[in-house]
């Protein structure tokens, strides 16, 4: 109990003291997770509607294949991403592993299946008429995506919070393609990891609460944009 | 059809196939600019089928779609024609936002200027009577409400044309009734030509310049709405437009255009011109058929029978009364009939109707 209160105080002194290495620590994971998540929203979102809108042979498969990804283990991802950025990797030659970058590339793939999947359910839970109504109303079929998209907004900014969640706590990945280079790579996740292996309780507790305000923050956001759509 | 007006769209053998089959098979359709034509048929007959065709939301098979004379083939002209009609399914599919953005949803997307979409806007909220709804959610409207959000949406981009699927199907009868009135009035005012298709053949009496009958696809008779009621093309149309009496005979004499025609159980005298021994539907409408007291009853109709009353059935506004006239016959009275006459089943009665009350269908 001692050894949590310490880590209570200590989070509040890091906090406060407004301590540099947990400031860039913080904006990094910020920014990497923030990044990821804005790449899984485009992909996912695109794919998402795309294969919800279209009738084609394979399409249950393909939709089996995104619910499956939604589960996609971070380490098998990192494990992806190392082999394929491996100097010796198809991407080698970009020079990119352990790097912010390869950490953004891996958490975009841990994101874009969960953006996806939920993408795909909310836009075939919409009512199967209002696609054909919207057009019928004179829209291209640019503007009726677009509609269908802000008519799916409350479920489509679920599927954001999903997917920033998804990435901003995990942990394999990061470490296996960031490699958690302290003011490079390092973010809360590998930061704990670290500090919790090196016995640093309450270092690693104070990153701890640091990663669930920072999530709650965001999150908290999202939400409360959730929340001013819903239909009264 | 004819009138003296211009041919705002017509249809060459349309078809449209699902999985193999051919879901929709109309051969030939014109419809003048500003008449509203019915499309009457069960479910699975093809009317929302038809509709999605003629807007090109479903893929034709084959066949041709002309718009004032026209034909509409390429991408552009087909989007260019879109925009010119609009439909209304039988769900109002309101966008999740206010009345007021779901009636200027179509001006938008046509990119109008917003002083011109807030002049329709509530030019249209309040031909519907639905000005003080405005700032509501669609998501908090009633049925009648939201409906008639989704026909302001509708015939605020002022189309040439409007397609309504059922409009009215899952509304309660007073609302339906207000608002079919008001939509009566609107098409009426606008001049918009509309195509409707609904289950109600008193919806489609009331409101239409032309009903088209479907069955299976096809457009198995088209006309104006009296020759659809009283001279049904066959027996599927006499079943669909009320007719409950349909007999089949045999023409027996031909005379001075009177035929005499026996049907299991009596003879019956028939306006018509068909040759002895003709097989012939019979088809009487219940309307037709009038009931006097059994003894002392006077009348100039051709038909009369002592009949025993079978059944009689509640209808609302009349009661529906099976008849044994040595042939199955039915009636329509009203309430005050059915005390005047004390009917009652198992009584005896005299059913009449005239020679000009039957139609005659040639039997296949």
């Amino acid at each position: 109990m001692e050894l949590f209160l310490d880590g209570i105080k200590k989070a509040l002194e890091l906090i406060f003291s407004f301590d540099p290495e947990v400031l860039g620590i913080t904006f990094l994971s910020l920014k990497i997770s923030g990044t990821a998540t804005l790449i899984s929203m485009f992909i996912g979102m695109s794919i998402g509607v795309a294969v919800a809108l279209n009738n084609f042979f394979g399409k249950r498969l393909i939709i089996s294949l995104i619910n499956t990804g939604m589960g996609l283990p971070p380490v098998v991802v990192g494990l992806f991403v190392t082999i394929m950025l491996w100097r010796n990797g198809p991407f080698g030659f970009m020079e990119i592993l352990y790097t912010p970058t390869a950490m953004i590339i891996a958490q975009a793939i841990i994101a874009t299946p969960i953006v996806m999947g939920i993408t795909l359910a909310a836009i075939q839970h919409l009512p199967e008429n209002l696609r054909l109504q919207i057009l019928s109303l004179g829209a291209t079929r640019l503007q009726m995506v677009w509609l269908l998209i802000k008519e799916a907004r409350l479920p489509l900014l679920a599927a954001v919070m999903a997917g920033f969640g998804g990435v901003i706590s995990e942990v394999g990945a990061s470490i296996m393609v960031g490699g958690n280079i302290k003011g490079y790579s390092r973010v809360l996740t590998t930061a704990t990891v670290m500090e919790t292996g090196k016995g640093n309780f309450d270092t690693a507790i104070a990153l701890g609460i640091i990663l669930l305000i920072l999530a709650f923050t965001v999150n908290a956001i999202l939400t409360s944009i959730q929340q001013k759509q819903r239909p009264r | 059809m004819s009138n003296n007006k211009p041919s705002i769209l017509a249809v060459r053998n349309l078809i449209v196939e699902r999985a193999g089959a051919v879901v929709l098979n109309i051969h030939s359709l014109e419809i003048n600019a500003g008449d509203l034509l019915s499309l009457i048929g069960p479910n699975g007959a093809g009317k929302s089928s038809l509709f999605l065709a003629l807007s090109f939301l479903i893929k034709n098979t084959g066949g041709e779609i002309f718009f004032h004379g026209n034909r509409i083939s390429t991408k552009e002209e087909i989007f260019n024609y879109r925009r010119q009609l609009v439909m209304v399914f039988q769900e109002p599919l309101l966008l999740n936002t206010t009345v007021r953005e779901n009636i200027a949803a179509g001006l938008k997307l046509r990119h109008k200027p917003a002083n011109e979409i807030e002049k329709s806007v509530d030019r249209y909220a309040s031909m519907f009577g639905i000005s003080h709804l405005l700032d509501r959610s669609a998501r908090a409207l009633s049925g009648g409400e939201a409906q008639r959000t989704s026909l302001a949406r509708a015939l605020a981009i002022e189309p040439e044309i409007v397609f309504l699927d059922e409009p009215f199907a899952s509304l309660d009868q007073p609302t339906k009734e207000s608002l079919l009135a008001d939509l009566q009035q609107i098409l009426c005012r606008t001049k918009t030509t509309a195509i409707m298709a609904t289950h109600d053949r008193n919806d489609a009496l009331r409101l239409s310049d032309y009903i088209a009958v479907m069955n299976r696809g096809k457009i198995v008779q088209l006309g104006m709405p009296e020759d659809i009621m009283n001279r049904p093309a066959d027996e599927f149309v006499a079943s669909f437009v009320g007719v409950e009496t349909v007999l089949r005979g045999e023409v027996k004499e031909n005379k001075d255009g009177i035929n005499i025609i026996t049907v299991a159980g009596g003879n019956l005298e028939a306006i018509g011109d068909f040759a002895p021994g003709s097989h012939v539907l019979c088809c009487i409408r219940p309307e037709y058929v009038t009931l006097a007291a059994a003894a002392g009853a006077s009348t100039s109709a051709r038909n009369v029978y002592m009949a025993r009353i079978e059944k009689i059935i509640p209808l609302g506004m009349f009661y529906k009364v099976e008849l044994d006239a040595g042939f199955p016959l039915i009636s329509y009275v009203t309430s005050t009939s059915l005390d005047n006459l004390s009917l009652d089943a198992g009584q005896n009665i005299s059913a009449s109707f005239k020679a000009t009350a039957i139609h005659l269908i040639p039997a296949r």
